[in-house]
């Protein structure tokens, strides 16, 4: 049994603490927001915040997160009001939507500690994330126009 | 009174609650043939036998309208209900949107004279654009003979507007809601002429900004793709395969007693682990020895292949399939002042969605039915190969349809969804099957490499008069799209194809046959260009007398980057045009080259497309950046090589796609305004790019780049070369 909080409220998970938190969100919280690409930390789509960092879930074990805060998309506000969300949807971002929760979650992290990154600052800490259908330049406008709004 | 046209000769309906008692009026509609154009089209709908729901009005107002637009992040989806709505003359915000249920005969477009719901080939709003608006005008029609009836006068007096029958005459309003919670549909639905379509002009839909349905759950973590399925008593499976090999043995009692191991299954192509967790089957996977009886592909070596296609060439004796034979090539050849020849070469790729294949599948208890969950390109491909495997027929296969994270050609088999279904079968649960990333690598179905010879005759005028190409590969079809030149006119032409055969996996992949074909086809024009000391634009528009569309897209992209104006030291431009779906596009790179690392950077892409009239504006720029990213990863950094059979990629590490940082700072799309049918748009914006890259880097260095994709390794041989 692991103990910690997500998305604000206190979970125990019966899994092994090796699992990875990605599988244990998904498969066991039901979270399935937080998405499975590589499973080697090699793509970002799994990217969830552990105590306000961006970390990849299927490279953390639930062990590791044990005591700690995890937040997921479905955490990221209650209603799609983040001003990232709220970006992302007035400038048409994602595409097959697959990586986005990852994206989402890399920039709010970039957002949290700089209020109006340039675009050589997004395009750094956002290039482990991979967008197959290649919304990059909107991610960059959206994270921009979300930094001016927030 | 529940009213509906006689739906006795359609299939049984999977969603029964939209014909049953609900009330309110459901419209059945003959589809017609989607490929006519729009500007012939008009013609009234061929009588198609088969008759269903697409749409349906509640007495509420609401409007649900099937669209069989399969999601992969292309919009349709959304675009081919809101075609059909604005010939409704509907209130957008009361259409809510189902996926169409995988019903080819009724809700298929006809492509080559047959139906099919596979949404590959930028086909979506191409082939339903007509029977969409056709569909919505039949629907408008009725609502307003039923408001003549109600009010006594004649249907031409009223109009309509937002979900609204109006008679102008008295002022008085009666809405959608109101009509189909009272009036009838005719047995026979009124014949539309095609000039009493909406015009153009009177849009309010249709070449606006309506946005995505799909966008908002994707922002949240709600929208469902298949991997996001869990079904009560579920368990989790993954699988190991052999390109074309069948499984002979494995260490079956070491993975069984793994933990949470539940089962091994033999699969015709691999073996199936199948466990209580998902990490658990995946670390079982990483335990499994297979003995394989390795078939067909169990040797081979893609290099090596490779350069015996170059022999395929010369050889008399090879499997040639003529694709187009015009004029006298040989004697153009034998009369020419001059004559080009040249050589090129394509590594085979993957498809790297997002979303590693999987799917889910329940059986039923008594094995005469299932259900299925998948994202997926083809449902109606899916559900027969589930029924297949199963030994079913296809009607007792029930598909829910689910996002797709990417498609790109890959999902339109129903090849794991059958695959989901075996294990199920054995199992005797729900299965969720997931192929790991390495497993979506290893056992891919590739964009086939490919080896090109060309030839070109120019008279003494230096008119192009003689075209020779030759494709050798394996994968049929899949080669020779995009190795047609219509966009240009050459009055001798000699096309083929040469076909080997090696039983690796082989797929459309995003343009397929077009990433190699145009590569070779437009740097062969940029040489002719550079030897005949003309502008490359120039060139094509007098020497290869390309069409007047051809001149447009020329014009327009030469206008958007300042074609003539001299660019910064160590920059250079490259041009390029394809064709794809119907639409036509040409684009122009500018790139500069770290000669140390041999990276090519490419700073800024152009690209103007006649894609016909435009549906969705937002929607269709998207496809064509996202086309634009996937064709410059596609050709910088992606290769799969093969050795010994084995796939020698395995992940996101060797196999490099591109990322945030190599985005071009600049990239601009234009789409022509035309009043001419849509065409396909979400490919056009991908092969042009290979060729101006090649042709910019040639400007660079005076060096041919001619052998795909341009990884910096190679580079770097061709500038020593």
């Amino acid at each position: 049994m692991v103990s910690f909080k997500l998305n604000g409220r206190q979970v125990s998970l019966d899994v092994p603490g090796t699992t990875p938190l990605l599988w244990a969100i998904r498969d066991v919280a039901g979270l399935t927001g937080t998405k499975y690409g590589c499973g080697a930390g090699l793509c970002g789509a799994c990217t969830v915040h552990i105590d306000g960092v961006a970390l990849r879930s299927c490279q953390t074990t639930v062990s590791e997160v044990a005591n700690k805060a995890v937040t997921t998309i479905e955490g990221l506000s209650k209603d799609s009001s983040h001003p990232l969300q709220k970006a992302w949807v007035d400038l048409q971002v994602p595409q097959c939507g697959y990586c986005q929760s990852g994206q989402i979650m890399k920039a709010a992290e970039l957002l949290a500690k700089n209020k109006a990154p340039s675009r050589e600052e997004i395009v750094t800490h956002m290039d482990g994330n991979i967008c197959r259908c290649g919304t990059y330049h909107k991610i960059i406008a959206a994270i921009q126009t979300a930094a001016k709004g927030a | 009174m529940t009213k509906m046209l006689d739906t006795s000769a359609a299939p049984t309906l999977s969603r029964r609650s939209l014909l049953a008692g609900l009330g309110g009026m459901t419209f059945c509609i003959a589809m017609g043939d989607g490929t006519q154009l729009v500007n012939e089209a008009q013609a009234a709908p061929t009588a198609a036998k088969q008759i269903n729901a697409w749409i349906r009005i509640a007495p509420d107002g609401i409007i649900t309208i099937y669209s069989a637009g399969t999601e992969m992040g292309q919009g349709t989806k959304t675009t081919l209900p809101m075609i059909a709505t604005e010939e409704m003359d509907a209130d957008w915000s009361k259409v809510r949107i189902e996926m169409a249920p995988p019903e080819r005969e009724i809700y298929g477009y006809i492509f080559m004279g047959q139906r099919d719901m596979a949404i590959v080939g930028s086909r979506a709003t191409q082939l339903y654009f007509n029977d969409m608006r056709m569909a919505g005008a039949q629907v408008r029609r009725v609502l307003i003979n039923n408001a003549a009836k109600m009010w006594k006068v004649e249907p031409a007096s009223l109009r309509t507007e937002a979900s609204f029958v109006i008679n102008p005459a008295t002022g008085a309003k009666l809405s959608y809601g109101e009509i189909a919670a009272k009036g009838e549909v005719p047995k026979e639905l009124p014949v539309i002429k095609p000039e009493e379509l909406k015009p153009r002009k009177d849009w309010r839909l249709i070449g606006t900004g309506v946005p995505r349905r799909d966008i908002p759950e994707k922002v949240n973590g709600s929208a469902q793709f298949g991997i996001d399925v869990k079904l009560p008593g579920m368990v989790y499976a993954t699988a190991v395969h052999h390109q074309t090999g069948t499984p002979i043995s494995w260490n079956d009692d070491e993975i069984r007693k793994m933990p949470g191991v539940l089962a091994t299954v033999a699969l015709p192509n691999g073996v199936a682990i199948v466990g209580k967790t998902y990490p658990q089957v995946i670390a079982a996977r990483g335990n499994i020895k297979v003995q394989w009886n390795k078939g067909q592909a169990g040797g081979f070596d893609s290099d090596q292949a490779l350069e015996d296609y170059a022999k395929v060439i010369r050889d008399p004796n090879a499997d040639i399939t003529n694709l187009a034979k015009k004029g006298d090539a040989g004697k153009a050849f034998s009369d020419a002042a001059e004559v080009f020849k040249a050589e090129f070469r394509s590594d085979y790729g993957y498809h790297a969605q997002m979303e590693p294949l999987n799917a889910v599948v329940r059986v039923a208890k008594d094995g005469k039915s299932a259900e299925v969950w998948e994202g997926t390109q083809a449902p109606d491909a899916t559900r027969d190969e589930v029924a297949k495997a199963l030994g079913l027929e296809p009607q007792k296969v029930t598909v829910n349809q689910c996002y797709m994270g990417g498609g790109f050609g890959r999902r339109s088999l129903g090849d794991y969804a059958a695959e989901c279904a075996l294990i199920a079968k054995e199992i005797g649960k729900p299965v969720k099957l997931v192929w790991t990333r390495e497993e979506d690598i290893t056992n891919g179905m590739f964009r086939p490499q490919s080896f090109q010879s060309l030839e070109a005759a120019q008279d003494d005028t230096g008119r192009v008069t003689g075209w020779r190409h030759s494709v050798v590969g394996d994968g049929g079809v899949l080669l020779h799209t995009g190795i047609q030149i219509p966009y240009y006119d050459v009055p001798n032409q000699q096309i083929e194809r040469r076909g080997v055969s090696h039983g690796i996996r082989v797929k459309h992949w995003r343009a397929v046959g077009h990433v190699f074909n145009v590569f070779a086809i437009e740097s062969m024009v940029d040489e002719m260009a550079l030897a005949s000391n003309m502008d490359p634009i120039e060139f094509r528009l007098k020497n290869m007398a390309a069409t007047p569309k051809a001149r447009r897209c020329f014009e327009t992209v030469a206008q958007m980057c300042d074609w003539k104006a001299a660019r910064p030291e160590g920059r250079a431009l490259g041009l390029s045009i394809s064709e794809r779906s119907g639409s036509l596009g040409a684009g122009v790179v500018e790139i500069s080259l770290d000669k140390k690392s041999g990276k090519i950077k490419v700073h800024k892409v152009w690209l103007a497309v006649d894609g016909g009239i435009i549906v969705t504006p937002q929607a269709a720029k998207a496809n064509l950046e996202s086309a634009i990213i996937y064709g410059l990863s596609g050709i910088l950094h992606e290769q799969i090589s093969i050795k010994d059979g084995v796939v020698e990629q395995s992940n996101f590490h060797d196999y490099n796609v591109m990322r945030m940082s190599d985005l071009p700072e600049v990239m601009e799309v234009k789409l022509i305004d035309t009043d001419t049918r849509p065409t396909g748009l979400g490919e056009v914006g991908n092969p042009f790019i290979a060729a101006a890259i090649a042709n910019a880097f040639y400007r660079l260095t005076n060096k041919r780049l001619r052998h795909l994709p341009f990884t910096e390794e190679r580079v770097l041989e061709v500038l020593k070369a």
